[in-house]
Order: C-alpha cells, then sequence, then structure tokens
C-alpha cells in the first residue's frame, strides 16, 4: 500500500444510494470504508484522537495527578469526564476509531490477497510489442543466433534470480514479488499486534506492593497494595510464587551536579516459583525484572518504614514494627506515614507524621530533610485518641488516619503533643496513655507486578510488520524482456525493463543484463544521481 | 585525561563545530549569491534543459567537461568557477564541523562517570540530533544529491546548537537508573537517525511546497531547486529511510525497555503517544503519496505535519507535560514513587 499505485477509482465522486436496497446500501458503506481515502483520514483522525490523553492527565498513567487535577477544575470535570477524556484510550470514541481503521484496513487488505495469489502463479506476461517503447531500454546485434542469445538470457535472468517464461522469440521475466507481499505481512502483522496489546489488557494484570525488607510476599490478590485488573482477568491464573525481600541498598551521590541522586538499586530477593518448589536467589534491579512463569517482578520505588513501638497505659505493646512511610518529596525522601495502636487501654491510640531521613531544621521551613539517605533520621509526629474507626468495617488505608472520631493530644499551652524522636529514643505520653519510642528505620521497596499475556504475540507481529514493511519499500517489482530475431547484420537483441514502483528506474538493471549477456563485465552505475530525472 | 578535562574539550569542540558550520553556511550562501549573476530564467524556463543541468552542476560543484561548456557560453568564467569552489569549501568544512561534532559527543560520553553514551539529557539530545541531522546529509549528498540542501542544513544545525548552548546547556552528569541500559543505546540511536532522516525529509518537502507555491517562474533560490517531481522523490526516499528506522525505534525497542524498566510495555506515556501520533502521520504521509487527490502539495502538508509533530515531541513534550516518564528536562530523582490506597 506505501508505494504501489493504488488502483483507485477515478476521480468522480461516486453515484449517491437512492431508492436502493439494503444490501446496496451496504455494499456502498463497505466500498466508502475501505477506500484508500477514508484509510487515510481515519490515520490522520487516529493521530488526532491520541493528542487530547497526552495533555489531560489519565487515569491510567497517573490516577494521582489526574484527581489533583479533577480537584483543580470542578466545573470542566464532569463535561470531561463524560467525554472519556480521563481514559481516552479505552473510551468509546477512539476505540471506534481505531477499530474502523482496522476494518477498512481489512477491506484493503483481503481483496489484495486474492490478487496477489493470482499474480503469484501467473506466468510472467509476454513482451509488448515495441521494446523500445519502455522507460529502459538496448538493443544490439549479436553473431550468435536466435536460440542461443535466448538460452543466454534464460542463464543470465535465472542467475539474477527472475522468474521466467518463454514466448515468441523472446524471454519475459519477472521479480520483486515480494515487495506486495511485504506490504501485506505489514498490515497484517499490525492486527496481530493489536490482538496481542488486546489480549494483554483483557487478561493481564498489574499491581503493586510495598514490602518492608525481610518480609515476604506471596503472589495472592490480597497481598497486593493496588491491583488493576483487565476486564477478563481471572485470579486462577496468578502463579503461586513467594518471595521474601533479603535486603536492600541503592548508592548515593554526595557530590556532583546529581548531588542526593540515588543509583544501583538493588534488592536481592529469595523466592520460590511455587510451594515446596526450590529456593532461589535474584538481585532484583531497575530494568532487570525477575520472570517467574508469565509474571515479571520489577523494582520501582524504595522509602523507609521506621521502627515503632506503642506501649499502653498498662504496660502493654499495642503496635511494634516497621511502618511504610511514603514519600511525599522524591528527592529528599520527606516522608508521611501513620501507626495504628487499635488494641491500646485506656483508649486506642493513633499516631500521624513525618519522618524526616537527614533532619533539619530551621525558621523558614520547619523541619525538613536536607538528603535522601537516612543520615540522621528524625520523626515528628502527632498524637491521637478515641476511635480509630477500625470497627465500623469499611476498609481503611493503612497508610492515612482516620480522625474523624479522634482528638488530638496538646500540650497544656495548647500546641499539640508532638512525638519528636531519633533512633534509639523514646517518649512518655501525658496522661498516662502508654509510651512511644523510636527503635530503628528499615528500607522498602515497592514493587510492581504485571502478568502480561500477548506480549510475545505483540512484539512477534510488530518485527513481523517491520519486516514487511522493509520489503514493501525496498524491493523492486521488475519486469523484464530479451528478444532476439534475425536482423541484416547477424542477430537483433531488443531487452527492455520495467519498474512498477515509483521512481524505480530499471535502467541500470537493462545495461547490467545487456553486458551479462554480451560476456563483459558490468557497467559501473554512473553517479550522476538526478539521472533519473526525465529531461524536459 | 581527566573527565573535567573532557568536559573542556567537549564544549570546546561544540564551539568550534558552531564556527565551523558557521563559516560553512557562509560559504553556501557566498556560492548562492554568485549564482545571481547566472541568469535564472534559463534554468525556469529552459526547453532543452542543457543549461539547467549545467546551473545545477555548478552548484553541486561537479563541472563535468561538457555542461562545464555550457555554462561557459553564458557565464563569465570567473562565476562560475566562484560558484564551484564555494560549494567544495562548503562540503569541506560542512565535513569538518561534522568531526568536530563527533568530537563534542565523544568528549560527552568521556566525561561521565562511568563513561556512557552522551544521551542523558536535553542538552546531549540536541547535540545528539543535530549532529545526524548533519551526517546524514553528508551520507545521503551524492546519493540524492542533496548540494541545495546544504544552506538549510548548516543555518539548522549552527542555530539548533545556539539554542543548546544558550538554554539547555547542563553539566555532565550521571545518569538516572531507569536510563542506564543497553536499550539506551538501541532505542535512542535508532530514534535519532530517524530524526535526522525525517528533519532532512522535512526540509526537502518544504522546499517543495515552496517550490509548487512560486509556479512557473520562481526567483532565486527555488529557481535552482531540482524540478519538482525530484524533490518530491528526494522527500520520499528520505522519508522511507527513516520510517522503518522509527518503528524499530518506537514500536520495538521502546516497548522492550519501558517493559523492563516500567513494567509495562505501552504506557500511554505523553512521550510515547506523541511518538505513536509521529508514527502514525508519517504512515499516512507514504499512503497519501500513492493516493490520487493527496500526491505532492498533500502529502508534502502531511511530512511537514510529521516533522511538527517530532520535534515537539523531541523537545516540546518535555516543557508541557509532567507526568511524562520520559520527561529529562528536569532531572528526576531516585525511582521513588508514591503510592495510594
Amino acid at each position: 500500500m506505501t508505494t504501489t499505485v493504488e488502483p483507485e477509482a477515478p476521480e468522480a465522486p461516486e453515484p449517491r444510494p437512492r431508492d436502493l436496497s439494503v444490501r446496496e446500501l451496504a455494499r456502498w458503506i463497505w466500498r466508502q470504508l475501505t477506500s484508500m481515502r477514508t484509510a487515510l483520514l481515519l490515520l490522520l483522525l487516529t493521530a488526532l484522537a491520541a493528542v487530547p490523553g497526552s495533555l489531560i492527565p489519565q487515569e491510567g498513567v497517573d490516577s494521582l495527578k489526574t484527581s489533583r487535577w479533577q480537584d483543580q477544575h470542578p466545573t470542566l470535570t464532569p463535561i470531561y469526564d463524560r467525554l472519556g477524556l480521563f481514559d481516552v484510550y479505552s473510551s468509546a470514541w477512539f476505540s471506534a476509531i481505531y477499530l474502523l481503521l482496522m476494518i477498512s484496513l481489512v477491506g484493503c487488505i483481503v481483496p489484495r490477497l486474492g490478487v496477489y495469489w493470482r499474480a503469484l502463479r501467473a506466468a510472467p506476461p509476454s513482451a509488448p510489442r515495441r521494446l523500445d517503447r519502455l522507460p529502459a531500454h538496448a538493443s544490439y546485434t549479436s553473431e550468435q543466433s536466435v536460440e542461443e542469445v535466448l538460452d543466454r538470457a534464460r542463464g543470465v535472468l535465472r542467475g539474477r534470480r527472475y522468474r521466467l517464461a518463454d514466448g515468441d522469440g523472446a524471454v519475459s521475466a519477472e521479480k520483486g514479488h515480494l515487495r506486495e507481499a511485504g506490504n501485506l505481512v505489514f498490515h497484517l502483522a499490525l492486527l496481530v499486534v493489536l490482538a496481542g496489546f488486546g489480549l494483554g489488557s483483557l487478561y493481564g494484570y498489574k499491581g503493586g506492593a510495598i514490602i518492608v525488607v525481610g518480609d515476604g510476599f506471596s503472589n495472592t490478590l490480597t497481598s497486593y497494595d493496588d491491583l488493576a485488573p483487565g476486564r477478563l482477568f481471572d485470579p486462577d491464573v496468578m502463579e503461586p510464587f513467594t518471595f521474601t525481600v533479603d535486603d536492600f541498598s541503592a548508592q548515593w551521590l554526595y557530590t556532583g551536579p546529581r548531588a542526593g541522586m540515588a543509583q544501583k538499586f538493588e534488592a536481592p530477593l529469595t523466592y520460590r516459583t511455587e510451594p515446596g518448589a526450590q529456593e532461589e536467589h535474584y538481585d532484583l534491579r531497575v530494568n532487570h525484572p525477575l520472570s517467574i512463569g508469565g509474571t515479571d517482578i520489577f523494582l520501582i520505588g524504595h522509602g523507609y518504614a521506621p521502627v515503632i513501638t506503642v506501649t499502653d497505659g498498662d504496660g502493654n505493646v499495642a503496635a511494634s514494627g516497621p511502618r511504610p512511610f511514603l514519600p511525599t518529596d522524591g528527592r529528599t525522601f520527606r516522608s508521611f506515614g501513620v501507626v495504628k495502636a487499635a488494641n491500646a487501654s485506656p483508649t486506642q491510640i493513633g499516631l500521624q507524621g513525618e519522618l524526616y531521613p537527614t533532619y533539619a531544621f530551621d525558621h523558614d521551613h520547619g523541619p525538613y530533610s536536607t538528603f535522601g539517605e537516612a543520615l540522621d533520621p528524625f520523626i515528628s509526629m502527632t498524637v491521637w485518641t478515641g476511635d480509630l474507626g477500625l470497627s465500623n468495617g469499611t476498609p481503611q488505608s493503612v497508610y492515612a488516619l482516620d480522625t474523624a472520631q479522634m482528638t488530638m493530644l496538646k500540650k497544656d499551652d495548647g500546641a499539640p503533643f508532638r512525638v519528636d524522636l531519633r533512633p534509639g529514643e523514646s517518649v512518655e505520653l501525658p496522661d498516662g496513655l502508654g509510651k512511644v519510642s523510636f527503635d530503628g528505620l528499615q528500607p522498602w521497596v515497592r514493587v510492581q507486578i504485571s502478568r502480561q499475556p500477548g506480549i510475545h504475540l505483540a512484539l512477534g507481529g510488530v518485527i513481523a510488520a517491520l519486516l514487511g514493511l522493509l520489503g514493501s519499500l525496498f524491493i523492486r517489482p521488475r519486469r523484464l524482456w530479451v528478444r532476439a530475431r534475425t536482423g541484416e547484420g547477424g542477430t537483433l537483441v531488443e531487452v527492455g525493463g520495467l519498474d512498477r514502483t515509483e521512481g524505480g528506474d530499471p535502467a541500470d538493471e537493462v545495461a547490467a543484463i545487456v553486458a551479462a549477456l554480451r560476456g563483459e563485465p558490468a557497467p559501473d552505475r554512473p553517479g550522476d544521481p538526478q539521472r533519473e530525472e526525465p529531461e524536459a | 585525561m581527566s573527565n573535567a578535562q573532557w568536559e573542556t574539550i567537549s564544549n570546546q569542540a561544540v564551539a568550534a563545530a558552531g564556527v565551523v558550520y558557521f563559516l560553512a553556511l557562509l560559504a553556501h550562501l557566498v556560492q548562492w549569491s554568485a549564482l545571481r549573476k547566472v541568469p535564472v530564467g534559463s534554468v525556469a524556463r529552459r526547453a532543452t534543459g542543457a543549461v539547467g543541468a549545467a546551473a545545477r552542476r555548478a552548484i553541486a560543484g561537479e563541472s563535468p567537461q561538457g555542461s562545464a561548456v555550457a555554462v561557459l557560453e553564458r557565464e563569465p568564467a570567473d562565476v562560475s568557477r566562484r560558484v564551484a569552489m564555494f560549494a567544495r569549501l562548503a562540503l569541506l568544512l560542512t565535513g569538518l564541523a561534522v568531526g568536530l561534532h563527533a568530537v563534542a559527543l565523544l568528549g560527552r560520553g568521556m566525561a561521565a562517570d562511568p563513561n556512557r553514551v552522551p544521551w542523558g539529557n536535553m542538552y546531549e539530545f540536541t547535540l545528539s540530533g543535530t549532529f545526524v541531522v548533519a551526517l546524514l546529509y553528508l551520507v545521503f549528498y551524492r546519493r540524492l544529491g542533496l548540494s541545495w540542501l546544504g544552506p538549510l542544513v548548516t543555518g539548522f544545525v549552527v542555530t539548533l546548537l545556539m539554542v543548546a548552548v544558550v538554554w539547555l546547556y547542563e553539566p555532565v552528569a550521571p545518569l538516572t537508573e531507569a536510563l542506564n541500559s543497553t536499550w539506551l543505546v538501541i532505542h535512542v540511536v535508532a530514534a535519532i537517525i530517524a530524526t535526522g532522516a525525517f528533519t532532512l525529509g522535512g526540509f526537502t518537502s518544504a522546499l517543495y511546497l515552496l517550490k509548487a507555491r512560486a509556479g512557473d517562474r520562481p526567483a532565486g533560490y527555488l529557481a535552482r531547486l531540482p524540478e519538482l517531481p525530484v524533490l518530491d522523490r528526494v522527500s520520499y526516499r528520505l522519508h522511507a529511510f527513516g520510517f522503518p528506522v522509527w518503528t524499530f525505534a518506537v514500536l520495538i525497542t521502546g516497548p522492550i525497555w519501558a517493559h523492563q524498566a516500567w513494567s509495562s510495555y505501552w504506557n500511554w506515556d505523553p512521550k510515547e503517544v506523541w511518538a505513536f501520533i509521529t508514527w502514525v502521520v508519517y504512515a499516512a504521509y507514504l499512503h497519501a503519496r500513492t493516493t490520487a487527490g493527496w500526491k505532492g502539495r498533500n502529502a508534502a502538508w502531511l511530512a511537514l505535519l510529521g516533522t511538527a509533530t517530532l520535534w515537539f515531541n523531541f523537545i516540546g513534550i518535555n516543557y508541557f507535560s509532567t507526568t511524562s516518564q520520559h520527561s529529562y528536562a528536569a532531572p528526576e530523582v531516585g525511582t521513588s514513587v508514591v503510592v495510594e490506597r
């Protein structure tokens, strides 16, 4: 389709159907849909339709940014939402455009498959009467007989991988059928890519989980912090693997233009592909996912989990262990988190506040972090008492405190009571509520786990498309004829060539064949690139 | 040599390359202005084509014996000699500048610790993109007879180099972790090569449209451009070269790398979306060239649209969209992700 000249309908518009039967109408619509011009318009429409998704935040790409944008634009949001502009690439109108494009493509390609099949089996066409009217032609007189010349021509052309047919005193030759094959393969492969992509988004899933170093993960729905399943995703296909994050390390840069950046993130894992299987090890790194069956595990983030112990008024431990805090600043890893001590008595206790991996304080900014590495960690949290709201059955985030039914502890002067601690320190809560201690810091990693069925189909499809494309762009379909007849001074040999691609120039080929027929070395390719230009 | 020395070498080489490109541009301008004395009408309204072809060869700096005679008949000898000399000088200077440009890129890569390919930020992308535009111009110079593209290419490269040095400069810095992959080499090389070819194709299409607009009586530079069908064909060849390379970059290596780094081979990230848009527009261009009613002018407009989306994606989207994971404009630090539940 790319360069072969379309057997396009003439410029005159199709007669509009009036009083036509349903069948004729359907036929008319089909012809319109599969015309090259429609395909072109649909292509441009696809490009245009893809634009809004890059300008408006997309639910599926960055949901946090999307909800923030929606909060800032209360009037536009309902309109955009109705138009599907927050999820352009799965919206009805976007799907409609690319499905129409695919239908148009099938409509273009299927008839051409038949044409191609017939052309493939047909013999090269017989020689035109006047070879000297072809775009490239040459003639010379030979001492050899007609049969000798034609025999030699057959040998030469076969050596140049032409398909041959004999005519009356002439040899017809043809090659380059692969161009159209490439063209067909390219277009069919696009359907394969779409199928692979569709399989992935229907049956696949993508989920994330935060795992504190030392903890394990087992691949079941409940282990995920967030999960984006495809519409037809079946949890039964999830691979039954488990793994433990043994360690996490990163290399922080202290100097240079990127000071404060970290590199070489590495999280050694111990994993089993299924319960009871052999234990294996893998160093999970950015750009180096771990594949288990059809599922891939990626390292995509990291952070800190302060180990905080809450001892209640009775002296019992009400909460302990590492609590992942989520970075609110990607550079300095200033992080936010909560602790919920539901079993504390006399009242439930909640803590919420920030962690500063490298603590600093000044009067303009208050407390902040100067560096992402935990060089001087410090937590500063407020204390809440009352009902944590865990018992009413509604699911709650483990990263946020529901303070609706809680009150903040205050000091006598009315300022909030703050738990400000460095590792190893502890503080007594007022009113005999208990004690909070900050025992240390554990790193956590965020892994993304995804299963994308059809990924190899899509990859294979796009590689086939590329190969087909190369064929359709660079293979030259050619027809050549050699005719010999007895003339006055010997045998008159004529060679004519035709290149059916636009701009194709078979002159070199004709010259080379003439040279081979006469037994000369092939002529050099003339250097003037504008030689092809038809003079005046 | 130390990293700092390499960085200095790179900066000096960029400056030197800029100066030499500028000199090449000047040489082209002298060459084309000298041609003003050659009657243009003989080119535009020629019937035999002999003088036109001769003048064109004189521009190209190739004066085969026969056509040189034709030129001599019509022009003072010193004009044709000056044209040929400056054409050759401009080509020589462009070659020298491309060499210096290569040194600049090499120095950039050697200055980093550890050594790496110089494609880590916008400054380096612009440096590489312009390098490939100039290099492809030289590579296709003879094959496609691109001599008439000289003033545009040198002007474009020198302008973008200035933009890079003045607005985009960043000191050599280590790569962010997600960029640290062999796919950086493969994916970005392919993307940059395709960008270079598409850019040259865009120039050709623009010249096609300008010449087509001038109608039968083009003047000056336009008159001495190759005929419309030749411009169309050169443009097609550049795009036909660029399109498979772009397909390889955007639809094969890009998704493979995205899969490894971000866990999903196609994210509809703004940079991906625009690469896809560019791909679709160029696909439309290739189709348009074979469709009645779209040949020629409309196809050329599509090529220009493609160039616009390409460069918008290359530079614009980095500033326009902050969601892009490709956003190198502001160095992204670490791999931290804020999770909400």
